[in-house]
């Protein structure tokens, strides 16, 4: 239900809806996405980057808000702690309780390891639990892993590491496979065959769901598999530091009880970092679609301990996030909208692109048409464009919302919007972090042995842009192969005597470097009291 | 000026905007969450919460990130409710209902009082789907339940004790591994990557040159 003032504007979208539905708009070719991206897209302002000055990274540029993480105080110096009497002792570590940290999880105990899991919430308050609309694989015979590679390393503008990209699309389909054996439940045929639709860049329907809680359904699962398994889950307990051993491997983290402010010491063989992503930064004041701990948490831990990142600079802003109404302003519309049949359509009721270009594309496109060529409708609370839901049930029958979309027409439902007759508000929301942590295709960091690194706290999987479904795919393909290669790496590993030296060490170089400030980090949670919010 | 209403966060009194929903209402009056906030988007269950409007009977469960704060409303979070959750093998469960006799039990004391249905936050029909799993229709109940969070608003409201949404995350697994028919294609496709159907397509694209691969993506056909 909307008011007055959209009111002119929703007319001329329902008057053009037939049109529209009927309507193949032309897909842009590279020069016109090119030339987009550099003019709209929010990872070419240059005054929004800083270079970093300290670390492994020194001298490149990344976001201002990553930056002063990244070159900040840790929260704690070694005298705080005694390392000499850790208070766990395990043989991987796993920080992070998203899909990556659980699926880890399960292969290092299936590997026979002794494996423990902290996080600084709740096992599956992550990204993961809110991907809505699917994970791919190339199981269908008109497709193969070959044709995916080529989708996910032109979306990702050819900047993918080939070795990661090639591991993610040939273990895809087993990944799915594993999955379905856990008791995911996916949305099928009666004959089995799985229900696949496109996603914004991919060239064969390879997109796999179980309706619009994809993520929360493979979630909810691997937790009740971790749990079953008897993995023991520390929850509401944050890694605040990395603690190395002698030789400068990982060998442990010190872990912080969020509630209490208690300080423990966790001893390990391996560690595997599964912090998930960083939308909880708001880079350039940007709402964003993630969960509440999203704080690239991992990402400070593995630079202050010497570890590279490859691609920080670059972040996904989905182009449909909620913009109206305010209660859910930054929330995630899938993708999969779009991939069911919904155009996007502007203030005068006109088709402005091919609704499944890439997410980069996309947001670029919105944003010049609500910016430069002023076509779009005014919330209130900014500018927006429409996502024309009604033309979903239009071609594929009354009822296909209810049964595919469920948690979108609820989301809406609340605040009196029928998103099978009214068409809904977007605009780009900030959604993945494409780069992280560099690693090698056993998924250890490129710099710090027995360090590994799974999920979204990865750099270079996916290059500088991601395709839909492809995050949930690399939780499930690169979390079981760090939790493998952890636990095996882990019969193998000596620990050596526990140290903090590189904490120390970066704390000299912030002074040497000049660098005046009082932040401290991991940042672990957003503040939004007393108005302070997004 | 905005608009403001007078809410009562565990009985004491703030004056926020009517705009809010009680979650960021909260963090208006200055609370920091750490627990009762998870996904702050309907997904997680971690903020699970209970409230009365002054001078109305009914006691009513919601998200708190998903619900508008309203004129003397009466909020108390639950950020933590103790749900059972019985431990066992995927691998091993039986698929009748035998399975539910042997790890919760407690589901044939329930007596349709439908509070749970009542208090449901994702207004599922919560006692239907424990009747399916009484049955050992699990099919059903996987479908009933499917869009459960889990916040366990249900379970705090039932006179039995029952742990409705770890029932309905048994009957999916078995549903989901077990029931829903199996995909050929998918095994097809696995069996074939074993034997290395790809590996010569793939070892092409690992070396090929940027503007080849450029050339191959620009051209590539896209399925209708």
């Amino acid at each position: 239900m909307y008011s007055q003032e959209f009111q002119n504007s929703l007319k001329l979208v329902e008057q053009a809806r037939a049109k529209n539905i009927a309507l193949e708009p032309e897909r842009m070719t590279a020069s016109q996405k090119e030339e987009l991206l550099a003019q709209y897209h929010p990872d070419y302002r240059k005054d929004q980057f800083a270079e970093l000055k300290i670390g492994p990274n020194k001298g490149e540029m990344v976001p201002i808000e990553l930056a002063e993480i990244l070159q900040a105080h840790s929260r704690i110096t070694a005298e705080d702690v005694n390392l000499d009497a850790p208070d766990y002792e395990t043989d991987v570590l796993v920080i992070g309780g998203g899909g990556a940290g659980a699926s880890a999880a399960i292969e290092a105990n299936e590997a026979g390891a002794e494996v423990m899991v902290v996080t600084k919430l709740r096992m599956g308050d992550a990204n993961t639990m809110m991907a809505e609309g699917g994970i791919q694989a190339a199981d269908k015979p008109n497709d193969s892993p070959a044709i995916h590679f080529v989708d996910a390393f032109g979306g990702g503008h050819f900047a993918a590491k080939r070795e990661l990209l090639s591991k993610l699309v040939c273990d895809a389909p087993e990944a799915i496979k594993w999955l379905n054996e856990l008791g995911v439940e996916f949305d099928k045929d009666e004959n089995g065959t799985m229900i696949t639709t496109h996603g914004g860049g991919t060239s064969r329907k390879r997109m796999h769901a179980a309706k619009d809680y994809s993520g929360a359904e493979i979630m909810r699962t691997l937790r009740d598999e971790v749990l079953n398994r008897g993995i023991p889950v520390i929850d509401f307990t944050a890694a605040i530091e990395l603690i190395l051993d002698d030789n400068g491997n990982a060998a442990g983290a010190v872990l912080m009880n969020m509630e209490t402010g208690d300080l423990m010491v966790a001893k390990a063989k391996t560690v595997i970092i599964a912090t998930g992503g960083a939308g909880r930064m708001h880079y350039q004041g940007f709402p964003t679609s993630n969960h509440y701990g999203a704080t690239a948490d991992g990402l400070v831990l593995g630079y202050r301990a010497g570890a590279k990142l490859l691609y920080a600079e670059t972040l996904q802003y989905h182009p449909t996030g909620t913009a109206y109404p305010v209660q859910i302003f930054g929330a995630l519309v899938t993708e999969k909208v779009r991939s069911l049949g919904a155009k996007l359509v502007n203030v005068n009721g006109e088709v402005f692109m091919h609704p499944l270009e890439t997410r980069d594309v996309t947001a670029a496109s919105i944003i010049r048409e609500c910016s430069t060529r002023e076509n779009g409708v005014n919330t209130g609370n900014g500018t927006a464009v429409w996502l024309d839901t009604p033309m979903i049930e239009a071609i594929g029958g009354e009822g296909t919302i209810e049964a595919r979309i469920p948690a979108m027409m609820r989301m809406f439902g609340q605040y009196g919007i029928d998103i099978r007759k009214e068409p809904i508000l977007v605009y780009p929301t900030l959604h993945y972090q494409n780069g992280g942590l560099d690693i090698s295709d056993n998924c250890m960091s490129t710099c710090v042995k027995n360090l590994f690194v799974a999920g979204e706290a990865v750099g270079g999987i996916h290059g500088k842009n991601r395709l839909m479904g492809n995050s949930l795919l690399d939780i499930i393909v690169f979390g079981r192969s760090a939790g493998k290669n952890a636990a095996a790496t882990a019969k193998n590993t000596q620990v050596g005597k526990l140290t903090l030296d590189h904490v120390a060490k970066f704390e000299s170089e912030i002074e040497g470097a000049g660098i005046d400030t009082d932040v401290v980090s991991p940042k672990l949670l957003p503040n939004y009291t007393n108005q302070k919010s997004i | 000026m905005e608009n403001t209403v007078n809410i009562f966060l565990f009985g004491k009194k703030y004056q926020v905007p009517d705009h809010l929903t009680i979650m960021t209402a909260m963090e208006y009056a200055g609370y920091q969450l750490v627990r009762g906030c998870g996904c702050r988007n309907g997904f997680c269950g971690a903020c699970a919460t209970i409230y009365r409007i002054k001078g109305q009977q009914e006691l009513k469960a919601c998200l708190a990130c998903q619900t508008k704060v309203e004129d003397n409303m009466y909020i108390a979070t639950l950020p933590f409710f103790p749900l059972v959750k019985q431990v066992y093998d995927i691998e091993k469960v039986s698929t009748t209902e035998a399975v539910m006799m042997q790890l919760y039990p407690e589901i044939y004391s329930c007596i349709g009082c439908n509070a749970c249905t009542k208090a449901c936050t994702q207004k599922l029909n919560v006692m239907q789907y424990i009747a399916y799993a009484q049955r050992g229709d699990f099919e059903k109940c996987a479908e009933e339940s499917f869009d459960c969070v889990m916040c366990g608003v249900c379970s705090s409201r039932c006179p039995a004790g029952i742990s409705h949404p770890q029932v309905a995350m048994l009957a999916r697994r078995i549903n989901g591994k077990y029931l829903a028919p199996k995909s050929a294609h998918l095994e097809n496709r696995v069996q074939e990557i074993k034997d290395g159907t790809f590996n010569e397509l793939i070892e092409a694209l690992m070396n090929k040159p940027i503007d080849e691969m450029k050339e191959l993506y620009n051209t590539r056909e896209i399925e209708k």
